[in-house]
């Protein structure tokens, strides 16, 4: 898209196409559209929660090309081309992923709203570190809030993950 | 929340963004890692009529020693720092401080050069990167020139570089052969700006301190250098009580206020602490062990004591850390 200066008129939209859980899609999208809002909004995937919209938080975290970012404060526009994964692209071959069956298996989860958040952080971190200790667990987490669990069962969860992961040879 | 309007450019090549941001004149503000201008767009402190998103400018994302000098590039996130094997030993400054900023999550975005362009007195780049006597290549459509940091930062948010800059570069110069150092910070827990940060980088040549660096994060309008400390250990052996002395030069040099992270005077005792504490560990590196600096773990800082008011010894500090290590 070509610059625009004063005295012409600005461009008020973008035609991007970001493959989002596997499968490209293609929007036209204002500027300031924030990544969160493109998903929850424009396509309609909810998994994705706004808590603090302050970057605070974590609710919003999605994977962008594999690592964890807050969606809330990155623009729809800036994932053009690239590749995003929220928590509906956790299921493979409809059934769930490690990370979702430590998260039931340990009771990773109460109200739910951080969950989407958490699962995606421990899944870049299990990409990375597939066999990480208690303290880096935590230590990756630490941008991710939690209200209710008090982390003890999200932890268990990631473990739990961890060793399904590993007796898979994922 | 969401921002005010505005036109977005994402250039590819660094002569295309910097004639676009100059064609913008005052009103417009390069985006890098977005963890300070987005949140701020967002609550409408800031509505520039245009952002020029640096992310897609090739060659930008260098993190590099050439002839001695540490170069970091515009797009070197806070979590390349974070897991860079450059940056240890000489540079124990910078490793000490990386992992210490924001959370796991604002580190695989926000960039060093963004913050240092952000000038937030509470950022701790700042801090660690004036200790070791850095300065960033501004480049403008113009043309390019160095300022040393101490000359970038101006005051809260301020900064000397001009509308049409982009910061390509930070270079951090050649500390010698034997340098050690080390950033402590206090913060009321995990991602937090901090309460008091202090960043310590000496170099020695033959048993004396040739050159000592100590900044302070959040005890001033910017970070601060603290020059009388500094001058008064260099040509001298880092012993006790040049040690000593220093932190009570520093924790004079600092200008700390009231506020919910705590009062003035804790904070300039912290300073003398937290100085005392990093020269000691920058007098013996090698006693301070590994610190595990492996993808996603956590940094081997000593704890802030329980105790900020009695005088520590060498000792004291480092079977504290061995024993926080060893757990
Ligand atoms: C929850 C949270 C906690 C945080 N905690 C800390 C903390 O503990 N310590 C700390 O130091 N920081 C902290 N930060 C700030 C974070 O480190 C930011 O990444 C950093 O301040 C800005 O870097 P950025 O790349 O994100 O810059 P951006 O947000 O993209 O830009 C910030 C400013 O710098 C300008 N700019 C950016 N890059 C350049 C460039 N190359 N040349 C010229 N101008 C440029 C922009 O125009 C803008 O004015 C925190 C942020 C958040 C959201
Ligand atoms: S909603 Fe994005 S960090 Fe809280
Ligand atoms: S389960 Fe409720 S916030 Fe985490």
């Amino acid at each position: 898209m070509s610059a625009t200066v004063s005295g012409e008129t600005a461009e008020t939209t973008h035609a991007i196409t970001v493959t989002l859980n596997r499968q490209e899609r293609s929007a036209e999208v204002e500027p300031r559209l924030l990544l969160v809002h493109f998903l929850r909004g424009t396509l309609g995937l909810t998994g994705t929660h706004v808590g603090c919209d302050t970057t605070s938080c974590g609710a919003c975290t999605v994977l962008l090309d594999g690592k964890p970012i807050k969606s809330c404060t990155f623009l729809a526009v800036q994932a053009d081309g690239r590749e995003v994964t929220t928590v509906e692209g956790l299921v493979r071959d409809g059934g769930l992923h490690p990370i979702q069956e430590g998260f039931k298996e340990e009771h990773g989860l109460q109200c739910g709203f951080c969950t989407p958040g958490m699962m995606l952080t421990a899944t870049a971190l299990l990409a990375e570190n597939p066999n990480p200790s208690e303290e880096e667990i935590r230590w990756a987490l630490s941008g991710n809030v939690c209200r209710c669990t008090g982390y003890q069962n999200i932890v268990k969860a990631v473990q739990w993950a961890a060793a399904k992961m590993a007796e898979e040879g994922r | 929340m969401y921002p005010g309007r505005f036109e977005y450019q994402a250039p590819t090549t660094l002569e295309e963004a910097l004639a676009t941001l100059d064609r913008y004149g005052d009103e417009g503000k390069v985006l890098a890692g977005g963890q300070s201008l987005l949140p701020l767009m967002k609550l409408r402190f800031a509505s520039p009529r245009a952002l020029v998103d640096i992310n897609r400018v090739a060659g930008l994302d260098r993190l590099a020693e050439e002839d001695g000098e540490l170069r970091i590039g515009a797009l070197v996130r806070h979590r390349d720092c974070e897991r860079s094997e450059l940056l240890g030993g000489r540079w124990g400054v910078l490793a000490d401080a990386a992992p210490q900023i924001s959370d796991p999550i604002v580190r695989n975005l926000g960039t060093v050069a963004g913050s240092l362009a952000h000038a937030d007195p509470q950022g701790d780049w700042g801090s660690a990167l004036l200790a070791a006597d850095a300065r960033v290549v501004a480049a403008s459509a113009g043309g390019r020139r160095e300022i040393p940091l101490d000359e970038l930062l101006l005051g809260p948010f301020t900064t000397a570089l001009e509308p049409n800059e982009i910061i390509t570069e930070v270079r951090v110069p050649d500390p010698g052969a034997r340098a050690a150092g080390t950033y402590l910070k206090l913060e009321r827990r995990v991602g937090d700006f901090a309460t008091v940060a202090v960043a310590v980088h000496v170099s020695f040549a033959d048993g004396t301190v040739s050159r000592a660096g100590i900044a302070l994060t959040a005890v001033g309008p910017r970070n601060l250098r603290a020059t009388d400390a500094e001058a008064a250990l260099a040509g001298a052996p880092l012993d006790d009580e040049a040690i000593r002395e220093a932190a009570r030069l520093a924790a004079g040099a600092a200008e700390p206020r009231d506020d919910v992270r705590g009062s003035a005077d804790y904070k300039r005792n912290v300073v003398r602490v937290f100085v005392e504490r990093g020269l000691r560990m920058a007098a013996r590196p090698e006693e301070r062990g590994d610190v595990p600096r492996a993808a996603a773990a956590p940094p081997g800082r000593p704890e802030p004591s329980e105790e900020f008011a009695g005088e520590e010894t060498a000792e004291d500090v480092m079977k504290e850390i061995r024993e926080k290590e060893d757990q």
